[in-house]
């Protein structure tokens, strides 16, 4: 957690957990984010909310791969949260709830509901949990497809927004999605650098060996299983911000699912930067190839399924195994200490 | 009455449920891999036929003939191309690619078909709509009977073959113990070919009552994959064949009566039944470890 070097082999060397590289880029990264929230004022509507999707890609293959990259925890249901952030919403705001103020508790709500079925699903692994959140995502589909009060099969919409100028809505739901993926994309970097993160990359690397060292294999899965479920409860709320119109087939379909795996597999899965490059390269396909083209979605299978035999560490994760190059301050380094008379090597 | 009437129907429900999961459970026992295109592979097997059929006029059960041999050697291929490759770096990756797989599959399908829905129930011919009047309120479909005989027969033909055939024998010999059965002189690699070879076909088979009792789609296949996982856990993951069979016939009961408690609610409790056995305790009806395959 600190920036000082720990304690190591005496006069020997140092572990370092920050470079000159990494500080750079992590200060970068906050400026970026700041930089950001004076978009809307600076640039015009279409870029509004070109962003406003890629942050919500962004966000949603950031969950999905704390999930999987660090946890090995393969979901095909994460659109289980997608839906429900977004009908939470609906329903909080028909309660005159301010959909704003809605969008944060329909989050708090996703991770809410993720506490008692993280009981259930974490008793899987592999495919067993990747069909479990599968089956609790189309059993939640349906039931909310029966629901009339939330608009049965036809979907609903979020009217309660129309009382906002279309601009000033365009802006609150930017800031709000940056907000969003700055929240959850920092809550998982301070996450990987606490104690825990050491014992989620264990618990990835070998599960049973993790867990015969005295790591904490459930306790770790069940942060992450939470924060991902919360994460996708965002992104779904945001879904809602910008569509303002759902349907259960829509909101609740495994797409989403599709687009959060190429994204990690793309990127790099368990890599923190990964899932941000997958997320521009998923925004520009689509920008290519036309958002509901059929080959569109043949190339996004394709591409999942080459990445996942040929590259499975993905763009960035290939890149950082090639060069060496960390930007972001998640491992250890070992260094020699440099103020200690290091004798010469024997 | 309706309620022994539902169960009835249950049951043959069961078999092509059962139908469905027989590929997915050999998968799963021999290499420890769920295929998650596995309900693609059925919906494509139902595309070929129909493509027979616009050839041949024919019925389905004929048309099926010219397909089950490309099936074979498309799953064969699967194996060698993809399969085999994902199988080395763990879990994860089989699950990841199976799941790219299906995707490219589906939106292949709506490529060269159209999103149209179809069914091959018409070509079927009288089987299809058939049934014996037992009572008022009991009647047995021809096609729910064929289909649970049909899913009999391929249960025990597979098991049949997993027990007395040199092949089979490999089969169960590599499911134990890969290593030691590569020991012995067994070719791992061939064998999982073969088995998904197999699986692929069953699947084709499944894909045809499909494509009779009901209607299909180029994104029908998740729904039915969904339906052949139920059956294989709920029959108990590594449990045997039969216990696959018979998890298909507890989810197609629990669909079958859900739907009589109200016409929207089949699914849902099938889905229910489902998560109480991933609550249960065992996990599962029958958890014999690995008895056959």
């Amino acid at each position: 957690m600190s920036a000082q070097p720990l304690p190591a082999a005496p006069g020997r060397s140092t572990i370092r957990r920050w470079t000159r590289l990494s500080s750079g880029f992590t200060s970068g990264f906050g400026l970026l984010i700041v930089a950001l929230i004076f978009v809307p004022v600076v640039l015009g509507a279409n870029t509004v909310q070109d962003l406003t999707t890629l942050l919500t890609y962004v966000l949603m293959g950031v969950m999905w791969n704390a999930l999987a990259g660090y946890g090995g925890l393969v979901s095909v249901g994460q659109q289980a949260y997608i839906g429900l952030g977004a009908y939470a919403t609906v329903w909080l705001a028909d309660h005159s709830v301010n959909p704003y103020l809605g969008m944060l508790l329909a989050t708090l709500f996703c991770g809410a509901v993720a506490v008692p079925l993280s009981f259930v699903m974490l008793r899987f692994r592999g495919a067993q949990f990747a069909i479990g959140t599968w089956v609790v995502a189309e059993a939640l589909a349906i039931w909310v497809s029966l629901d009339n009060a939330l608009g049965a099969g036809t979907g609903t919409s979020l009217s309660q927004l129309d009382s906002y100028a279309p601009t000033s809505r365009e802006h609150y739901t930017f800031w709000l999605t940056l907000g969003f993926t700055a929240f959850f994309t920092g809550a998982l970097f301070v996450l990987l650098r606490s104690r825990l993160g050491s014992s989620l990359q264990a618990i990835r690397d070998d599960e049973d060996a993790a867990a015969s060292v005295g790591v904490r294999v459930v306790a770790g899965k069940r942060i992450l299983f939470l924060l991902a479920a919360a994460g996708a409860g965002a992104a779904g709320a945001m879904t809602l911000a910008n569509t303002l119109f759902i349907e259960p087939t829509s909101v609740f379909s495994v797409n989403y699912t599709a687009f959060m795996i190429f994204i990690v597999l793309v990127g790099g899965l368990g890599t923190f930067e990964g899932p941000i490059i997958g997320a521009i390269v998923l925004y520009e396909m689509q920008n290519l190839l036309g958002n509901d083209g059929v080959w569109y979605l043949v190339a996004l299978g394709g591409a999942a399924m080459a990445f996942a035999l040929f590259l499975p560490r993905g763009i960035w994760g290939t890149l950082e195994e090639r060069t060496g190059l960390r930007l972001m301050p998640l491992g250890y380094r070992v260094g020699r200490a440099k103020s200690a008379a290091a004798p010469e090597e024997p | 009455m309706t309620w022994v009437n539902d169960v009835i129907q249950g049951i043959m429900l069961g078999g092509f449920y059962g139908m469905l999961a027989c590929g997915l459970a050999l998968m799963f026992g021999l290499m420890r891999i769920i295929n998650l295109a596995h309900g693609d592979i059925a919906v494509l097997g139902a595309y070929l036929i129909y493509v027979v059929l616009e050839h041949w006029n024919t019925s389905p059960f004929l048309a099926i003939l010219p397909v089950l041999p490309v099936m074979l050697l498309l799953g064969y291929f699967l194996q060698r191309l993809l399969l085999e490759r994902s199988l080395r770096s763990g879990l994860l990756v089989p699950l990841l690619t199976t799941f790219g797989l299906s995707i490219v599959i589906q939106n292949l399908l709506e490529q060269g078909f159209s999103p149209d829905v179809r069914s091959l129930g018409a070509q079927a011919g009288s089987v299809a709509t058939a049934s014996w009047q037992i009572t008022s309120q009991l009647s047995i479909p021809a096609i729910g009977a064929l289909t649970l005989g049909v899913a009999i027969v391929i249960f025990g033909g597979l098991q049949l073959f997993l027990s007395r055939t040199q092949s089979g024998r490999q089969m169960r010999a590599t499911a134990q113990d890969p290593d030691t059965a590569e020991l012995v002189g067994i070719n791992s690699r061939a064998v999982y070919a073969r088995a998904t070879a197999i699986a692929v076909a069953i699947a084709a088979i499944g894909g045809m009552f499909l494509a009779i009792r009901s209607d299909f789609y180029p994104y029908s296949g998740p729904t039915y994959l969904i339906f052949a996982f139920e059956a294989v856990v709920i029959g108990g993951l590594g449990g045997s064949l039969w216990a696959t069979l018979l998890g298909g016939i507890v989810l197609g009961v629990a669909q079958t009566i859900g739907g009589q408690i109200n016409p929207e609610y089949p699914v849902l409790a099938g889905h229910i039944v489902f998560l109480l056995v991933l609550l249960s305790p065992r996990g599962g009806l029958v958890n014999l470890r690995r008895v056959t395959a």
